[in-house]
C-alpha cells in the first residue's frame, strides 16, 4: 500500500520544513509554498517522507493513502 | 409587489430547429414573462411526486435510481453526476449514522451567469420540488435554499412567495429555510456555502473531507445547483427516457444558457445539450476574424468566433479545445473592444475575490492581474508575456478551491486568443474602438471581513 | 542536602530551557529562521527543547521532594496550595507545570485534535511562562543575587522582547479584504518602474495566521 503526500494549502504558511526534508519530493515556488510531487512515495524515500510530515509547524503536509480521494 | 421580470428574459428555444418539447423548465413563452404560481406549475407539471404517493416503495434508493438512469448532471458548473451525489451523501449518512442536509444552491455567483435567478424568478415551484425530492431520497431533515445577495430583483422574496403558496397546501414536507449569499465570487463555492451557512466567511475550506460526508454541522450535506434541482423535479414525473429525448447520448437532457451579444444584455434559453454554439452567438455579419467568445464564464475559455461557430455546448466537443460548457455562459465580445483589456478588469476582480487563504492563490492572482493590466494598457515588456505563463503554472491546482485554477485557464486562453492583440499592444498600438467596460463586474470589492459574512 | 542543591540546579537549568524553548517558540510562529539553520531547526528545536526542559523539570522536582531538608509533598508539584514550605511560590511552580503538562500533551496528540483546540492550549504558554518565571524568582533567593539574578532579568527580557516583537509584526498583517488589493498596487507599481528586481526576492506576502 503506497501513500502519496499533500499539503493543505490553507494551513500551510510556507515555514519550508518540508522541502528541506525531502528535496526529492517537494520544492518550494517563488514565494516559499511547497510543491509536491503527486506520485506515490518510493519505498527508498518513506523514512524522509514521515520526518518532512511531522516536522511540518502547523501539520500541513499530509500523508494520503492511494485510495483516498 | 410589482410585476417585476427577471433581469434576464428567456426566448424560450434560440434559433435552431429545437425540439417542441423545449422549455422545459422555464415557462411557455406564450405566458409572457410572468412567474409561475403554485396552480400554474401544478397544472403544467402535475402534483409533486413524492415516492409514496406515485405507488412505488417510499425506499430512499429509487428516485436515485431513476436520476442514475436519466444521466443528469450538475448545472452548476462542475457537471458531476447526480446519482453519485446523492449516493455519497446517503452512505456515509448510513455510515456515520447521522441525518443529511440538502441546500439548493442559487447563490449563482458568477456575475455573468443570470439563469439560477431567472430561473427562481420564473419556476421557484419546480426548485423548491426538486429539493423535496432530495430531501426525501436522501431522509433529510433540514433543506435549505440560497439566493444571491445582490441581484437586481428581489429573488428572494419571490421564493418566500412560492414558499407561502406552499405552505397553504402543506405540500412541503421538510420546512425550507431561505439563506443570503454574500455578493462575493466565490460564495456559491460549495465548502464556501457551508461554512458561510455554519455561521463562517464564505470562504472555502480543504477537503478531505468532502461536504458529501462531513458538511453542514458536521452532516452528510448535499449542495445541488437549482436548475439541477428543476431537472429533477421533472425527470421524477416524467421518467429518465423522456429527459434523454434531448440532448446528447452522453450529455442528455437540456440547460439554461446566459446568452450575451454585442448590445451585452444577458438573454436566457433553454438549448439541448449539444447545441451548435453557431445559434448562440453574436450576428455573423458583424464578426471579423479576431472576433471572440468567451464560453465558461470567467472560469471559462476564450476562443475565436469562427472556431466557436463550428463547435456545440457540450464537454465532449469543447473539451477538444480546452473549454467546457460550465454553467453555460456563452459571451460574443463585440468588434469594437479590445479582449485583453476585457480580460485584465475581469482578472483584477477574479485576484480581488480571491479568499487570501492559500499562498499561491494570494501571491499569483495579484501579480497576473498587474501584468494584464500592463499588456492591456501599456507596452509590456516580453517579460510580462513570460511572467504570466508561469504564474499561471504555478497557481493552477494549488489552492484549496478552483479558483486560482478557473483563472489561470481564462488568462491562458485569452493569451492564446488574443496573441496578434498582444503583438499589436507591445508596439504600442490597439486594435480597440471602445473602451468602455463590456464584461459586468460587481462594483463593490470587499472592504472590511464584514463583507465575507 | 546535596538534593536540596540538586533542586536548585535543575530548576535554574529548567528556566533557562523553557525560556529557550519560548523563544523558539514565538520565533515559529513568524516562519523565523535561526542564524544559519535550515527551516526544520526551528521548530525541531522548540520541540526536542521542550521535551529536554520537561525532563529538567521532572528532576526538579523528584530532587526537591525526595530531600530531606524541607518536608515537600509530591502532590504539590501538581496541585497548588498544598505544601506549607513557601505556599505561594510553590504553588505559582505548580500551576506552571500543570500547565505545561497540558502543552506537551496536547502536541504529542495534535493529530487527533482540532486545530482550534491545539492552539487554544498552546496559547497557554503566554501564562506559563511567567508564572514559571515568578516562581524561579520567588522561591529561593538564588535569583535574587549576583549572576544568577543579571540571568533571570535576561530572560524575562528576552520573552518580553519577543512578545513585543510578535505582536508588532502581527501588526503588520494586513487583514484579507486589503491583502489582495494591497499586493496588486504594490506590483503594480514594481513593474511600472520596471524590471529591476528578480521575481525571486520578492517580498512574500503572508496568509493570515488564523
Amino acid at each position: 500500500m503506497s501513500e502519496r503526500l499533500v499539503v493543505n494549502p490553507i494551513d500551510c504558511k510556507a515555514h519550508g520544513a518540508c522541502a528541506e526534508l525531502l528535496p526529492e519530493m517537494i520544492t518550494l515556488d517563488e514565494w516559499g509554498y511547497p510543491i509536491v510531487d503527486p506520485r506515490p512515495v518510493p519505498p527508498s524515500l518513506e523514512r524522509d517522507a514521515r520526518k518532512a510530515v511531522n516536522a511540518c509547524p502547523t501539520l500541513a503536509l499530509r500523508r494520503l493513502r492511494t485510495d483516498d480521494r | 409587489m410589482t410585476a417585476a421580470t427577471a433581469g434576464a428574459f428567456h426566448d424560450g428555444a434560440s434559433r435552431a430547429a429545437a425540439p417542441s418539447d423545449l422549455p422545459r423548465l422555464l415557462p411557455p413563452v406564450q405566458g409572457g414573462k410572468r412567474p409561475q404560481d403554485l396552480a400554474a406549475h401544478l397544472a403544467r407539471h402535475g402534483d409533486l411526486p413524492y415516492r409514496d404517493r406515485i405507488g412505488t416503495p417510499a425506499s430512499p434508493g429509487a428516485l436515485i435510481g431513476v436520476i442514475e438512469q436519466s444521466g443528469l448532471t450538475g448545472r452548476g458548473g462542475a457537471a458531476f453526476p447526480v446519482h453519485r451525489k446523492l449516493n455519497a451523501v446517503l452512505e456515509a449518512a448510513d455510515r456515520r449514522r447521522r441525518t443529511p442536509v440538502v441546500i439548493a444552491n442559487g447563490a449563482e455567483s458568477e456575475p455573468a451567469s443570470d439563469k439560477d435567478a431567472t430561473l427562481l424568478w420564473l419556476a421557484p415551484h419546480l426548485v423548491l420540488d426538486g429539493l423535496q425530492l432530495a430531501a426525501e431520497a436522501l431522509g433529510a431533515d433540514t433543506a435549505i435554499l440560497v439566493t444571491h445577495a445582490d441581484r437586481k430583483h428581489d429573488v428572494a422574496g419571490r421564493v418566500r412567495q412560492a414558499l407561502q403558496e406552499r405552505l397553504s397546501l402543506r405540500l412541503d414536507r421538510v420546512p425550507v429555510q431561505l439563506a443570503v449569499a454574500p455578493a462575493r465570487f466565490l460564495s456559491g463555492q460549495e465548502t464556501a456555502l457551508v461554512n458561510h451557512l455554519g455561521g463562517g466567511p464564505s470562504i472555502p475550506t480543504f477537503m478531505p473531507p468532502r461536504i458529501t460526508e462531513r458538511g453542514l454541522n458536521g452532516n452528510p450535506t448535499l449542495v445541488q445547483n437549482v436548475e439541477t434541482l428543476a431537472h429533477l423535479a421533472l425527470i421524477a414525473r416524467r421518467g429518465p427516457r423522456w429527459f434523454r429525448e434531448v440532448g446528447t447520448a452522453a450529455e442528455p437532457g437540456s440547460m439554461l444558457a446566459t446568452i450575451r451579444r454585442a448590445d451585452g444584455q444577458p438573454r436566457i434559453s433553454e438549448v439541448p445539450l449539444g447545441q451548435p454554439l453557431r445559434y448562440l452567438l453574436g450576428d455573423p455579419q458583424q464578426t471579423t476574424p479576431e472576433s471572440a467568445v468567451l464560453v465558461g464564464g470567467y472560469h471559462g475559455t476564450w476562443l475565436p468566433a469562427a472556431q466557436a461557430a463550428g463547435l456545440t455546448l457540450d464537454n465532449r466537443a469543447l473539451e477538444r479545445v480546452g473549454a467546457r460548457v460550465g454553467a453555460g455562459i456563452v459571451i460574443s465580445l463585440p468588434p469594437d473592444r479590445c479582449g485583453l483589456v476585457e480580460t485584465a478588469r475581469v482578472v483584477r476582480y477574479l485576484a480581488l475575490e480571491s479568499a487570501g487563504q492559500c499562498g499561491p492563490c494570494l501571491n499569483g492572482l495579484p501579480r497576473i492581474a498587474a501584468a494584464l493590466v500592463e499588456l492591456a494598457t501599456g507596452r509590456p515588456r516580453p517579460q510580462t508575456v513570460e511572467d504570466l505563463q508561469r504564474w499561471s503554472g504555478l497557481v493552477t491546482g494549488r489552492g484549496a478551491c478552483h479558483h486560482p485554477d478557473g483563472t489561470a485557464r481564462f488568462v491562458r486562453s485569452a493569451l492564446v486568443t488574443f496573441a496578434a492583440e498582444a503583438d499589436r499592444h507591445a508596439r504600442g498600438r490597439c486594435s480597440a474602438a471602445s473602451t468602455a467596460p463590456f464584461l459586468p463586474i460587481p462594483a463593490a470589492a470587499a472592504q472590511t471581513e464584514d463583507d465575507w459574512t | 542536602m546535596t538534593l536540596w542543591y540538586a533542586s536548585r540546579a535543575t530548576g535554574i537549568v529548567a528556566l533557562l530551557l523553557l525560556t529557550a524553548v519560548m523563544l523558539l517558540g514565538i520565533l515559529v510562529t513568524r516562519q523565523g529562521r535561526l542564524l544559519g539553520l535550515p527551516r526544520f531547526a526551528v521548530s525541531g528545536l522548540h520541540r526536542n527543547l521542550s521535551l529536554l526542559a520537561t525532563a529538567f523539570v521532572a528532576l526538579h522536582v523528584i530532587t526537591a521532594v525526595t530531600d530531606g531538608y524541607v518536608n515537600i509533598p509530591l502532590t504539590s508539584a501538581v496541585v497548588p496550595l498544598t505544601s506549607s514550605y513557601e505556599r505561594i511560590w510553590l504553588s505559582l511552580g505548580a500551576i506552571s507545570l500543570d500547565l505545561t503538562l497540558a502543552l506537551i500533551v496536547t502536541s504529542l496528540l495534535r493529530r487527533h485534535m482540532s486545530r482550534r483546540a491545539w492552539r487554544a492550549v498552546h496559547l497557554l504558554a503566554y501564562l506559563s511562562w511567567p508564572v514559571a518565571w515568578l516562581h524561579s524568582f520567588f522561591s529561593s533567593g538564588d535569583l535574587q543575587h549576583g549572576i544568577l539574578f543579571v540571568i533571570a532579568l535576561i530572560c524575562a527580557i528576552a520573552v518580553v522582547g519577543a512578545i513585543v516583537w510578535r505582536l508588532a509584526s502581527a501588526a503588520r498583517d494586513v487583514p484579507r479584504a486589503e491583502r489582495v488589493g494591497l499586493i496588486m498596487t504594490a506590483v503594480h507599481d514594481r513593474t511600472r518602474r520596471g524590471p529591476d528586481r528578480e521575481a525571486r526576492h520578492d517580498r512574500r506576502d503572508r496568509t493570515s495566521t488564523r
